[in-house]
């Protein structure tokens, strides 16, 4: 403990000390976060060196191991230079699919080759992956994919289409599903393939989607040559690294409900509602609004306490326990009535589309309500966890 | 405090678990009924389990108690939940035990507490009068004397009111009925003259009792608290005590939630276990989520009281709300699922349901708990 106290004064001088002024500022109403990139552009210098030197300490993945870039701190050390981040207003120096997704799984599956090529490149933000994993014919039936991969000896050539790539029309390399033979059972002839999305052959069209916006595209493959030395874990045995890495993404996506607990939208939801329904000896004056905020707060607090056990009793018995399979589901529902709740309290300032007549944060909240309805889809249906937890947890029957 | 069990609170759950599955399963209570006990709960196994320190498992040493914590008397109402066990858990030592540990005087606290923890004092709080939870609706008069107070009014849903030897009354020395101020919490004894109780049965096969206070006079000495300021110190119980409360029906709930997937797996229709049927799949995952958001809440909750932190209040609404919710859906699914069996008497699951009922009503119900945390947060 007293060796985390030293830890936590030697990281909070160092932020205070290296981390640029305006990257302790929120984010502006079109500013994102730094995702990095080959065709990343920096407006601010600022946002620049603090990716640099956050980097150069393996900051950006704190508990990836040294030799690849990382940080090399341990879980409780990294939860330490988070709690740091947050309370000096630090923004994350970098964010991407590289880091939370793909890294976990080539540290487990990758070669030392693989590991040493693209770890790094993640860690400083120079490559920017996408997820090729979803296809037309392939949603929640993941494993039915049917982009195909032949064997033409020293390469495989790609041939097919992905769908509800995230960011593909930024990114500079995408991990891959691939069917490499078509003859076995489905889960056993899917391998994972890392490739450019600069290869001949690539091609990428956004998705607009009803919140107005285009994170997700369509991504095309023909005829693409991939190196056989990008494949990653054995042929054919790809499903198994698949659902490791869904397990990383369903987390990612599980934790986004989160932080936003009773805020959000420039304000907490009480304040919210007080404010668009007016109050009542101090009260929220619509009694049912200020039931469900209540009701979500509540849930809120049940669902933070339940992912602070999860990994308290993981630190104590080894292995995340049971109730870790609702963070993905719970998560995401929760955030979705969150909105629902946001658009009642907001009334019709939250149906403006555009233009005159609504402020930011309203035009926004009518965009994050509709976004936020591909949650419970994107990563693995509301359904399909619950399919997972009677099978996995339960020991229902198929 | 971690959420994570320690080694000795595992082992105290291991005791209590195989304690209440010899000495008191669910035909115990089913017994109890039957024969229209008098008492509703076994004195002898109150004894014995006061004999292992869980009547005064909160208390300190020099009172006769075993001086750990809500953590552990947690881990106690859970497995008493488990089996539906009938003691006076809550109603003596949550509820009146933490009147007297909270508000009483040295001489109060020594008169009384040691003999609770020995399983020889049973107490009751005589609290609601309406036919909800709002504990501050107090018409019950307690009107100065020269010596002391004279008590006039009524009270329902005594929990174990008709064997207990003292009772705690909320009444109201001031104001009028809704108010927080003005109320004082006073010692009865149960053969004060002009103290009338009638023995209620209610639908979970435990009882309570309807209190009548007619001309009742008690002297200064049955102040607990201060007078006049009775609400700070009914603040401060009620708390502890729903969160134990919320305890026990974590208990409950997960066991009727665990025999339910257990019966989706034995049951066959159609030449299959009914746990293969998705529309069955789905709604026991649902149940599951529960359980787990309800055991995270009701650890975090315990913790709270035992490091005296200042949202003790907050989460004692919170923990209620959502083990009531929990208990009502998992009752009702849980008697779905059983299918006709789930609605004959023989069949244990029906009792779970009631239970959950009279547990989900008492101290308030989720949206009592719900407009509390409103108020507690200041909208």
């Amino acid at each position: 403990m007293e060796n985390l106290d030293s830890f936590r004064s030697e990281i909070g001088k160092w932020l205070e000390e290296t981390c640029p002024p305006s990257m302790r500022q929120p984010l502006g109403p079109d500013e994102d976060l730094n995702w990095g990139g080959r065709e990343k552009k920096y407006e601010n210098p600022e946002e620049k060196l603090w990716l640099e030197r956050m980097a150069a300490r393996g900051f950006t993945t704190p508990t990836w191991p040294k030799e690849y870039g990382g940080g090399g701190l341990s879980n409780a050390q990294a939860r330490v230079l988070n709690e740091e981040m947050r309370r000096l207003h630090c923004r994350p120096a970098l964010v991407s699919f590289g880091i939370t997704m793909l890294g976990p799984v080539l540290l487990q599956y990758g070669n030392e080759a693989q590991k040493k090529e693209h770890l790094p490149k993640i860690v400083r933000g120079e490559i920017r992956w996408c997820q090729g994993y979803s296809e037309p014919g392939a949603g929640s039936d993941l494993a039915g994919l049917q982009t195909r991969a032949e064997d033409k000896g020293d390469h495989y050539l790609v041939n097919g289409q992905k769908i509800w790539t995230s960011y593909a029309n930024y990114a500079d390399w995408i991990f891959c599903l691939v069917r490499t033979d078509t003859n076995a059972p489905k889960h056993e002839g899917i391998s994972f393939l890392l490739f450019d999305m600069k290869a001949p052959g690539v091609s990428v069209a956004p998705i607009k989607l009803i919140s107005g916006t285009s994170p997700f595209c369509q991504t095309f493959f023909q005829d693409v040559k991939v190196p056989k030395q990008n494949l990653v874990g054995k042929v054919n045995a790809g499903w198994t690294i698949a659902k490791a890495l869904l397990q990383h993404e369903r987390e990612m996506i599980g934790g986004m409900g989160l932080g936003m607990a009773g805020s959000g939208g420039g304000g907490s939801l009480d304040q919210l509602a007080k404010e668009y329904c007016g109050t009542d000896a101090g009260r929220i004056a619509d009694p049912l609004i200020r039931d469900q905020v209540a009701q979500h707060m509540m849930d809120s607090r049940c669902f933070t306490t339940t992912l602070r056990r999860s990994a308290e009793e993981a630190k104590a018995g080894g292995g995340p326990g049971a109730a870790s399979s609702i963070f993905k589901l719970y998560g995401t529902e929760m955030n979705k009535r969150r909105y629902e709740l946001l658009v009642k309290t907001l009334g019709s300032q939250a149906l403006g589309w555009e233009g005159e007549g609504f402020n930011a944060r309203e035009l926004g909240t009518t965009r994050e309500w509709l976004r936020s309805k591909g949650n419970s889809i994107e990563g693995g249906t509301s359904e399909v966890q619950l399919n997972i937890i009677a099978k996995r947890v339960l020991g229902l029957p198929d | 405090m971690s959420l994570a069990l320690s080694d000795e609170q595992e082992l105290l759950r291991s005791t209590a678990r195989e304690f209440v599955a010899k000495n008191s399963p669910v035909k115990e209570l089913r017994r109890l009924r039957d024969a229209k006990d008098p008492v509703g709960f076994s004195r002898s196994l109150w004894k014995e389990m006061a004999g292992l320190g869980w009547a005064g498992i909160v208390l300190p040493e020099e009172l006769g108690g075993s001086e750990l914590g809500y953590a552990e008397l947690g881990i106690v109402l859970e497995e008493c939940g488990r089996t539906l066990a009938a003691t006076p858990l809550v109603s003596t030592a949550l509820l009146a035990g933490n009147a007297v540990l909270l508000g009483g005087n040295e001489l109060q606290k020594k008169e009384i507490l040691p003999a609770l923890a020995k399983g020889e004092r049973i107490l009751a709080l005589a609290l609601q009068e309406g036919a909800h939870h709002a504990p501050y609706a107090i018409a019950t008069r307690a009107e100065a004397t020269t010596n002391g107070y004279r008590l006039n009014g009524k009270k329902t849903f005594v929990l174990d009111g008709h064997v207990a030897d003292q009772l705690v009354v909320v009444a109201r020395s001031a104001g009028t009925s809704g108010e927080r101020d003005g109320l004082v919490l006073l010692l009865v004894p149960k053969s004060a003259r002009g103290l009338t109780l009638l023995r209620t049965i209610m639908v979970d096969g435990r009882n309570a009792a309807s209190v009548k206070l007619d001309g009742v006079e008690v002297d200064k000495s049955a102040l607990l608290g201060a007078a006049g300021r009775g609400a700070d110190l009914l603040d401060k119980l009620l708390d502890r005590a729903t969160i134990g409360l919320a305890a026990e029906m974590l208990g409950t709930l997960t066991e009727a939630f665990e025999r339910t997937i257990t019966y989706l797996k034995d049951r066959k229709q159609f030449g299959v276990p009914i746990g293969s049927f998705q529309a069955l799949k789905h709604r026991a995952a649902n149940m599951f989520v529960e359980v787990e958001l309800s055991r995270s809440i009701v650890l975090e909750a315990l913790r709270a009281i035992d490091e005296n932190r200042p949202d003790v209040s907050q989460l004692a609404s919170v923990a209620k709300a959502r083990v009531s919710e929990a208990i009502h859906l998992i009752g009702n699914e849980a008697v779905q699922m059983f299918g006709g069996i789930g609605v004959t008497d023989e069949e244990e699951i029906g009792l779970f349901l009631k239970r959950a009922r009279v547990a989900e009503l008492t101290l308030g119900d989720a949206a009592y708990h719900r407009a509390r945390f409103a108020t507690l947060s200041g909208f």
